[in-house]
Formats: C-alpha cells, sequence, structure tokens
C-alpha cells in the first residue's frame, strides 16, 4: 500500500510537467489549430531562465578581503556578488539561495516576450498552411533554439538547486499515520506539484471567469464565428501564445531543481507531451491535464524495481504503448472533442 | 529505354554519369592545395552521399507522394542495420545476405508499425510513428540489449559463427566483402596533383542506388503511384470511387520502410557497426529534411537534398576557428575578429544550427526545395526569352 | 421492387430523432428527387445510404444487397457513385488523370498493386477517359489541372468521373447548390441528357425546386425526419401538405 503511495507521489511531479506542457500544446492547437513542436523548447528556455537569472544574481566582483589569507599570504581576492553589496550579505545570501522561485518573476516577461514573438514572427503565417508545414517549421525552430541554447551554456548539465529551506525530504508517511520512513517525499516536489496545479488552476480559471477567456474559448470552438462578430481574435491569439509560451517556461523553472537544466531537455519532454495530449484527447484542456498527471504516474509504476525486473525497460515505453492502445481504441482520447481532427 | 520515358530516362541517365564519375568531380581541388579540404571525393563520404540517398528516396515515396509525415523511418533504417550486421556475423561477410535480410527485415517491422499506425491519419499517424520511434530507440538501448547490443551497439567479432565461411580465429576480423572484394578496397587515380579515389564500397552501394532509384521513377509513373498522389489530393474522394486506400497506404509505408532498412543494410555493409541512437525520432528528422530540401514530391529532390545536406555537413564541421581567422586575415584586426565572432557559431559544432536554419528557410519561403528554385530559375529564363521573340516578331510585323 | 429500397429505416442522434419511418422506393432507370426544408433530414439519410452512417435501424438495400455498414469503396464497388455538394475532384491531379483513375477503380477493383507499369501506357483506360472528356465537352481541359477548373467545369468533371465507371446509381448532393443561374441549367441538361442516353438511375437530393421540378419523374418530400408525400411533380406541385412543410418552416 504504501509503495502504492509512493509512487502516485512519485509520478505526481513529473506528471504535472507533462500536464503543464501539455496544456500549453493543446491551448495552442485548440486556439490557433497550430501544431507546435517547439513547445518543448519552450520549457527548456524557461528552464534555462532560472540559470540565466541565478547567473545574474551571482554576477559578482572581486574584493580584496585583508582580513583572511590566501595559501600564499598574500590577501584574499574574494569573490563579491553585487548582491551583496546592494542588500546586505544576509539578505544577498537568502535572495540567492530563493533564486529559483525568484526566477518566475524573470521568466514571465521574457516568455511572454518569447512567445509573442514566436506567435507574430513566425506562427501566424502558419495557420492556413498544412499541419505537416506547421510541424515541420516548429520542428526547425525546436532545434535552433536549442542549438542557440547549447553555443551559450555549453551541452553539460547545470545544476541549479532549490532552496535550502525545501531542501531534504517530508515524511509523507507520518503525516497519514503509516510508520516513519515509509513513505518519505523531497520537499521540493511537493511545491513543485502545488506550484503547477496553482498554475493549471489559474489558467482555468482565466478561461472561465474573465471575458477575454470567454472569447478564447469561443475562438477554440468556432474562430471563424467569433471574427464575423467583429472581435479581433487575432491579438487575443498572440496573447494566448504568450500566456501558454509563459506557462511552459514557468513550469521550466521550477522544475530545475528536480532536473538540471541541459539543452535536449526541450526535444526530451516533446515527445511525451505530445503522447500526452494525444492520450487526453487533442482539443482538451482538463484532457492534456489528467492525461498528463495519469501518464506520469504510469510512468513511475513502471519503474518500479518488481516491475522493472519481470519487464525489463518497460518504463521507457509504457508511455508509449499506452498511448498506441488509446489512440486504437479510443482516438478521441480520453476526453476529446469529437470532431476535432476526425476523418 | 527500360521501360521509362524520355524525361525520366534522362535523368536516369545524368544521375547515373554523375553518380560513376563522382570521384573525379567531387575532388576537384589538387591535394596539396589550401582547397583541398573541400574535397569530398573520398570513400566514407560517397558512401554517405548515395545512402542517405536511398534513405530520401524512400521516404520521399511516402510522405512526397501520399503527404503522411511519418518520424519512424529512422527505426526502420536500424531495425535494417541490426538485422545486417546479424548477417555478417552469423552467415557471411559477404554483403548480400545482410542488404536483402535488411531490407526484408525493416519491410517486415514497417508492416507491423505501418497496420496500427495507418489506422489513423494526419497529424494522430504522425504521432503514432513518433511514439513507434521512441519506443524502437528504447527496446534497442535497454530492452533487447542481447540482440542490440543495448548502447554500445552491435559489431562483428573475430569468434562469430559467420556459418557459409570458414572459421577464423585469429588475425583481424574479417571486413565486408562482396566476392572477394572488400568494401574498404580502393584503387586510386594520381594525375597532376589530383587523386581520385575509386572505392569498391562506394560503386556497390552507388549500383544499389541507381536501381532503388529506377524503381522509384517506376513507381511514381505507375497506377499504384497516382492511387497514391490521389490520396494526398482528396483521400475521401478516392473512397468514394471505389478505391480501398488502406492497402495503398500499406503497401506505399512497407516500400518506404523498405528503403530504409536497404540504406540501413548498406551503413552496415560499409562500417559493420549498428547504434541505437539511430533510431530516435530527430534522426527521422533528418532525412526529412533532405527530402523537404531537395524537393518533396520530386524524383531528383531527395538526392539533391541528401547530397548536398552530406556534402555541406563534412564542409561545415571542418571550418573551425582558426581556419576562419586565416580566411579573414586580409581584414584588419577588429573587423576580422569581428567577422570571424559572427561567423562562428554556424560552423564547426554549429553545423545543426546552420541545418536548422536551412530547414525553417526552406519551409518557409521554397516549400518545394531546391527542385521548386530551379524552376523558378528556369522560367525567369523562359520569360526572357519569350519576350525577346515577341519584340521580334512586333518588330518583323511593323 | 425498386433498385434502391430503403424500409423502416430511423436514427437518432441524443435527443434528436433525424429519420423515423423512412419508407422510400427508387425505381430503376428513373430520377428520384428527395426534397424537404432545412433539418428535414436529407443529409442524414443520404449519409444512410452511402456508408458514412448507419442507422438505427431499419434496412436499405440496392438491388438486393444491403448498403448498411459497408466502406465507401465499397458501396462504389456495388454501382452506386457520388457525386458531393461541393464537387470533390483531385485537385492537384490534371482532368485526364482525374478521369482515368475512376476506370481504373472499375476494371481493377479496390486494390491493386501495379507499381511498375505506366500510367499513360494502359490503351484501355486512356480511351476510355478520352471518350467520357469529350461527351462532357473536356477534351481540349484534358492537361490542366483540376483545381485551376471554374465550379462549373468542376462539376462537369465530378459527373464525368461517376458516369466514367457506368454506375447504375448516381446519387447527386445538392449539385446545384451556390451555382449561378446559367450554370444550374447547364448541370439540369446535362443530367437530363444522362438520364436519356443512358441506363441509369438517378436520385438528387434538392433544395432548388426548379431544378427538380425539370429533372424528377418522382419526389420523396421529407419532413422533421420522414416523408410526407411522394408521387409524381405535378401532383407535388400544388399540394397542401408540401406547402405547408416548407412555409411553416419560413415561418418560425
Amino acid at each position: 500500500m504504501d509503495q502504492i503511495i509512493l509512487q502516485i507521489l512519485n509520478g505526481l511531479d513529473k506528471g504535472s510537467a507533462y500536464a503543464l506542457i501539455a496544456l500549453g500544446l493543446t491551448l495552442i492547437f485548440g486556439t490557433l489549430g497550430v501544431v507546435n513542436f517547439a513547445h518543448g523548447a519552450l520549457f527548456m528556455l524557461g528552464a534555462f531562465c532560472a540559470v540565466t537569472f541565478s547567473r545574474i544574481l551571482s554576477l559578482s566582483h572581486v574584493v580584496v578581503d585583508e582580513t583572511q589569507k590566501d595559501f600564499l599570504g598574500n590577501p584574499l581576492k574574494v569573490d563579491v556578488p553585487y548582491i551583496y553589496d546592494w542588500f546586505g550579505e544576509s539578505t544577498g545570501q537568502a535572495i540567492i539561495n530563493w533564486s529559483v522561485p525568484l526566477a518566475i518573476l524573470f521568466a514571465i516577461p521574457v516568455m511572454i516576450i518569447i512567445g509573442v514573438v514566436m506567435e507574430r514572427g513566425l506562427i501566424k503565417h502558419f495557420y492556413k498552411r498544412p499541419h505537416a508545414d506547421q510541424i515541420l517549421v516548429t520542428f526547425g525552430l525546436a532545434i535552433v533554439l536549442q542549438e542557440i541554447i547549447k553555443y551559450y551554456f555549453g551541452a553539460n548539465q547545470i545544476p541549479n538547486p532549490a532552496p535550502e529551506a525545501f531542501i531534504g525530504s517530508f515524511d509523507f508517511g507520518a503525516a497519514i499515520g503509516l510508520k516513519a520512513g515509509t513513505i518519505i517525499y523531497p520537499y521540493w516536489r511537493i511545491v513543485y506539484f502545488c506550484f503547477a496545479m496553482l498554475l493549471i488552476g489559474s489558467v482555468f480559471a482565466f478561461l472561465q471567469f474573465t471575458t477575454f477567456g470567454m472569447v478564447v474559448r469561443a475562438g477554440m470552438a468556432d474562430r471563424e464565428t467569433v471574427e464575423l462578430l467583429g472581435i479581433n481574435i487575432d491579438k487575443r491569439f498572440t496573447i494566448m501564445f504568450g500566456v501558454a509560451a509563459a506557462v511552459a517556461g514557468l513550469a521550466g523553472v521550477m522544475y530545475t531543481p528536480i532536473n538540471p537544466p541541459n539543452y535536449h531537455m526541450g526535444m526530451d519532454f516533446l515527445v511525451i507531451s505530445f503522447v500526452v495530449v494525444v492520450v487526453g484527447g487533442m482539443g482538451s484542456l482538463p484532457g492534456a491535464v489528467a492525461a498528463g498527471l495519469l501518464l506520469g504516474i504510469l510512468e513511475s509504476f513502471a519503474s518500479m524495481r518488481q516491475v522493472i525486473e519481470a519487464l525489463p525497460g518497460i518504463n521507457q515505453v509504457v508511455i508509449y504503448l499506452a498511448a498506441i492502445v488509446i489512440l486504437l481504441a479510443r482516438p478521441r482520447g480520453l476526453m476529446g472533442r469529437e470532431g476535432v481532427m476526425e476523418e | 529505354m527500360l521501360g521509362l520515358n524520355r524525361k525520366d530516362g534522362g535523368l536516369l541517365i545524368i544521375v547515373a554519369v554523375l553518380v560513376a564519375l563522382a570521384p573525379i568531380f567531387l575532388n576537384p581541388f589538387p591535394e596539396q592545395s589550401g582547397l583541398a579540404q573541400f574535397n569530398a571525393g573520398y570513400p566514407d563520404l560517397m558512401q554517405r552521399f548515395v545512402i542517405f540517398g536511398i534513405f530520401a528516396i524512400g521516404f520521399n515515396i511516402l510522405f512526397g507522394l501520399t503527404g503522411y509525415l511519418s518520424f519512424g523511418h529512422a527505426a526502420f533504417l536500424g531495425a535494417g542495420s541490426y538485422a545486417g550486421v546479424w548477417m555478417l556475423k552469423l552467415l557471411t561477410v559477404n554483403v548480400i545476405p545482410a542488404i536483402i535480410i535488411s531490407t526484408a527485415v525493416a519491410g517486415a517491422f514497417a508492416l507491423v508499425i505501418g497496420f496500427i499506425s495507418l489506422r489513423r491519419s494526419g497529424i494522430y499517424f504522425s504521432i503514432l510513428t513518433l511514439a513507434f520511434a521512441q519506443m524502437s530507440f528504447a527496446l534497442a538501448a535497454s530492452v533487447l540489449t542481447p540482440i542490440t547490443g543495448g548502447e554500445t551497439g552491435l559489431q562483428t567479432a573475430l569468434d562469430d559463427p559467420r556459418i557459409l565461411d570458414g572459421i577464423n580465429t585469429s588475425g583481424n576480423i574479417p571486413a565486408p566483402s562482396i566476392f572477394g572484394l572488400q568494401m574498404s578496397d580502393s584503387f586510386q587515380i594520381n594525375i597532376g596533383g589530383w587523386l581520385w579515389t575509386f572505392n569498391v564500397g562506394y560503386y556497390l552501394a552507388a549500383v544499389v542506388m541507381l536501381s532503388a532509384f529506377y524503381i522509384a521513377i517506376r513507381i511514381f509513373r505507375s497506377p499504384f503511384g497516382i492511387m497514391l498522389r490521389a490520396i494526398k489530393s482528396n483521400q475521401q474522394r478516392l473512397n468514394y470511387t471505389g478505391l480501398n486506400t488502406k492497402p495503398y497506404m500499406l503497401a506505399c509505408f512497407v516500400i518506404s520502410g523498405m528503403y530504409a532498412g536497404l540504406a540501413g543494410g548498406l551503413m552496415v555493409s560499409m562500417d559493420p557497426l549498428a547504434g541505437a541512437e539511430r533510431m530516435q525520432w530527430t534522426a527521422s528528422g533528418e532525412v526529412v529534411l533532405m527530402t523537404i530540401l531537395g524537393g518533396v514530391g520530386t524524383l531528383i529532390g531527395p538526392v539533391l537534398g541528401a547530397g548536398l545536406i552530406k556534402y555541406f555537413e563534412n564542409i561545415f564541421s571542418k571550418i573551425n576557428d582558426n581556419l576562419l581567422h586565416e580566411w579573414f586575415a586580409f581584414l584588419p584586426d577588429g573587423a576580422e575578429d569581428f567577422v570571424v565572432s559572427i561567423i562562428y557559431p554556424f560552423v564547426g559544432k554549429g553545423w545543426h544550427l546552420t541545418l536548422g536554419l536551412i530547414f525553417m528557410a526552406v519551409i518557409i519561403f521554397l516549400p518545394g526545395g531546391l527542385v521548386e528554385l530551379g524552376q523558378k530559375i528556369a522560367s525567369v529564363f523562359k520569360k526572357k526569352n519569350s519576350e525577346l521573340t515577341n519584340t521580334t516578331k512586333t518588330k518583323a510585323s511593323e | 421492387m425498386g433498385i434502391l429500397e430503403v424500409q423502416n429505416v430511423g436514427k437518432r442522434f441524443g435527443g434528436l430523432q433525424a429519420l423515423q419511418n423512412v419508407n422510400l422506393s427508387v425505381r430503376e432507370n428513373t430520377i428520384h428527387a428527395i426534397i424537404g426544408p432545412n433539418g428535414a433530414g436529407k443529409s442524414t439519410l443520404l449519409n444512410c445510404l452511402v456508408g458514412k452512417l448507419i442507422p438505427d435501424n431499419g434496412s436499405v438495400q440496392f438491388d438486393g444487397s444491403s448498403v448498411l455498414g459497408r466502406s465507401p469503396y465499397e458501396i462504389n464497388q456495388m454501382g452506386i457513385s457520388r457525386v458531393f455538394q461541393t464537387p470533390e475532384i483531385f485537385g492537384d491531379l490534371t482532368v485526364m488523370e482525374n478521369m482515368m483513375i475512376p476506370i481504373f477503380a472499375k476494371r481493377d477493383g479496390s486494390f491493386a498493386l501495379d507499381a511498375l507499369s505506366n500510367f499513360m501506357k494502359h490503351k484501355d483506360i486512356v480511351e476510355g477517359a478520352e471518350k467520357i472528356l469529350e461527351e462532357m465537352n473536356m477534351s481540349n481541359k484534358r492537361s490542366m489541372l483540376a483545381a485551376s477548373m471554374s465550379r462549373g467545369d468542376k462539376r462537369r468533371l465530378e459527373i464525368g468521373m461517376c458516369l466514367s465507371q457506368e454506375p447504375r446509381l448516381l446519387l447527386l448532393d445538392e449539385p446545384t447548390a451556390g451555382m449561378a443561374r446559367a450554370d444550374t441549367n447547364n448541370t439540369i441538361d446535362l443530367l437530363k441528357q444522362i438520364g436519356d442516353e443512358r441506363s441509369i438511375t438517378i436520385t438528387i437530393i434538392e433544395h432548388d425546386m426548379h431544378v427538380v421540378f425539370s429533372l424528377a419523374d418522382r419526389i420523396t418530400v421529407l419532413a422533421q425526419g420522414t416523408p410526407l408525400v411522394e408521387d409524381i411533380p405535378d401532383k407535388i406541385k400544388g399540394h397542401p401538405k408540401v406547402k405547408e412543410a416548407y412555409l411553416g418552416e419560413t415561418a418560425h
């Protein structure tokens, strides 16, 4: 039983990442009708926003510290981050410690700008073009973005740790009355899951409760009619793309402590995200979220020691197997709307 | 000629001549000259040209004719390459079984994957092939390790059974050959400062490629080919006209997969090493790129695209910092550094960046690829020609 | 016993009973029109006839064999050809190629793997296509890309493609929808000519009364999912129930 709970928990954080990326993909596909193979790259860019932010925070200058000596006996040259100068040492340290969550503030405008530029510069020219062309050009863009990041940040992973307060694990088992030490779960993953749910909730609330959101939902259902009503759907779609980019980016920012960012993480997550979207049902936002979480948990169960012993390598392929089965049995996906992409 | 009309026959002859003489004109620079690094006429690279040409031709039969975008073709190439290495290990280092079996195995693999993936069309189909590609990669890398050698890959070894050859327990691992001629054998012609290498492996692959190209031409012009184009144009209408599009699509997919397997088999015939990373979906992306760059749906397009991409991959990877500084040394120092720093990200290891940008440019501006570009240029000339004849005509009538 | 026998067909979509108790008998070699106001169920009925929808109950028999549950290509091979509301042709192919494909389908069946012969070398197919092109007065257009033609020409091409298979039943779905008067009259003439010259049954779903009354031998009026009246055109013209069905609909 505790194993089951542990695996469910295990699957939730990766599943949340899948859900967030799939959410953005579905938004873009549902509103703009565009298949965006560069979406994984947005996730990656978000992660590198966090890296960049923490590097900015760590920008330092050299100060000669008379009170300390280096091994030659000369006064020690110390790197002092500018932050320390501005905010004082203890606050400065705290800020650097919390760089990942603080990166959110940095990432939101950056990702929105990137999203808007992408949409206005490239995507909007592909609305009327066949899906194959959209896939190909966004695939090319994903490669370009990936290579640019590789050029500036190198090919290796860049560790980006969570704030100290969240390092370490939470004894989940004890909290629900089981023996201590049976279910231990890292704090930051809990934070990530809650953050993801918050983000997803905000997106849904935005779509449900604002006029803007209502127009977007109407546009998702019937773009032509909305345009005929004289509403400039173009601008709203641009903003929507920016929002979707920001969601993917934020998912990436907060994921950095869990998985140190590297240049090809976008592609790694992209394939699974598409599989998630299709399983959830193309065009269904709740479907994307539900499928993301479910597939994350499924992957986690498939990684259990007992399962791998019985079926080696199953954890790598289980998501694809699930997708294949679902696509064949229920092409609409779990919650897809009828008529989306059906022949 | 050989059942082809004049235009197609002419095209085949031109390609055959180019391919036959490739060792010569791909090495236009004398060996000792500064430009010698831009020579492309060495066996390894030339083999890659024709092998990827086969891969792209096969992919084009699917994507170009029917419009179905598959990300799984690298899996067929990979399957073919594993099958090929096994033949080299189990049967003989004579490459013929390897080539035949790799094609057959890939075809069978494509039959299974195609049967499932083709139950859907459009983007669902593409995502299914994507899923299968990743699954194949994972299976090859981690699950089926006895067959595939896992992450290290599969190679020939000294103690391989090689049932049809004699037992060989000493000396080097026997190299792939065809009836005694080793793939790596070449003879060289040295005239003046020029060095031309005529390599057995290359010519074998070239002959196979020309045959594959010929078959592709026949397919394009056949009733089967027209039906495939009709599927792309209006699948619904084709169904209502009494044709069951499913077997057509499946046959097309299998044929396309067989081409990929053939390429894989030839690849390991030249260099008996099969690895899992060849099966990833991003490797499929490369052949998509070649086909589109050259001109999707055309006959010569994929061949052009494959050749150009492999050539430039070779060239660009060689250009590094030092070389750039050499070239731009004539500029004043500041300008030289500036120019080098601008170009640097796009060459050497930055080849993929350049490739991605070219890819995007082609899709955005020239979706018909180089063939479309060629046609546009040709029509500009034709227009100029007819303008000239028009002015002369009006002059005459005055 | 008509060549097309629809018996007691019903179809429900969720809360909406789109068709109920539909009985229809189309006699061979006649032109039979199905008309009715919007929402009467014409499209639903058509889709049941061509394999796109399976009715909840009832039967649809073509020349004694059931049509239900068959794929579109099977239904075509049975002898039913369909003309769509918006002309469905192979836009990326030439007119000649468009015309040859249906003849291939008729000759070789639903699947033939002929990947090595040359398309144009099949003399019988080429001649058959030339013949139809001439009948449709399109011989001079044979090398044109189908997509570049006018809508009226596309319609002619589509009808020609259907006729080339010598179908026993030609099903037309609002063939003059969106057409200008001149084109409509051309289509009417063409269909009349086809009906006269060939041994063929034509079933036409139409909205345009002028078309219907110029062409039809018999008319079935559908209203609210069920046949209201079926008779010869003269008897339908002034029929009070028909008027009510149409006017009642307009009054909403």
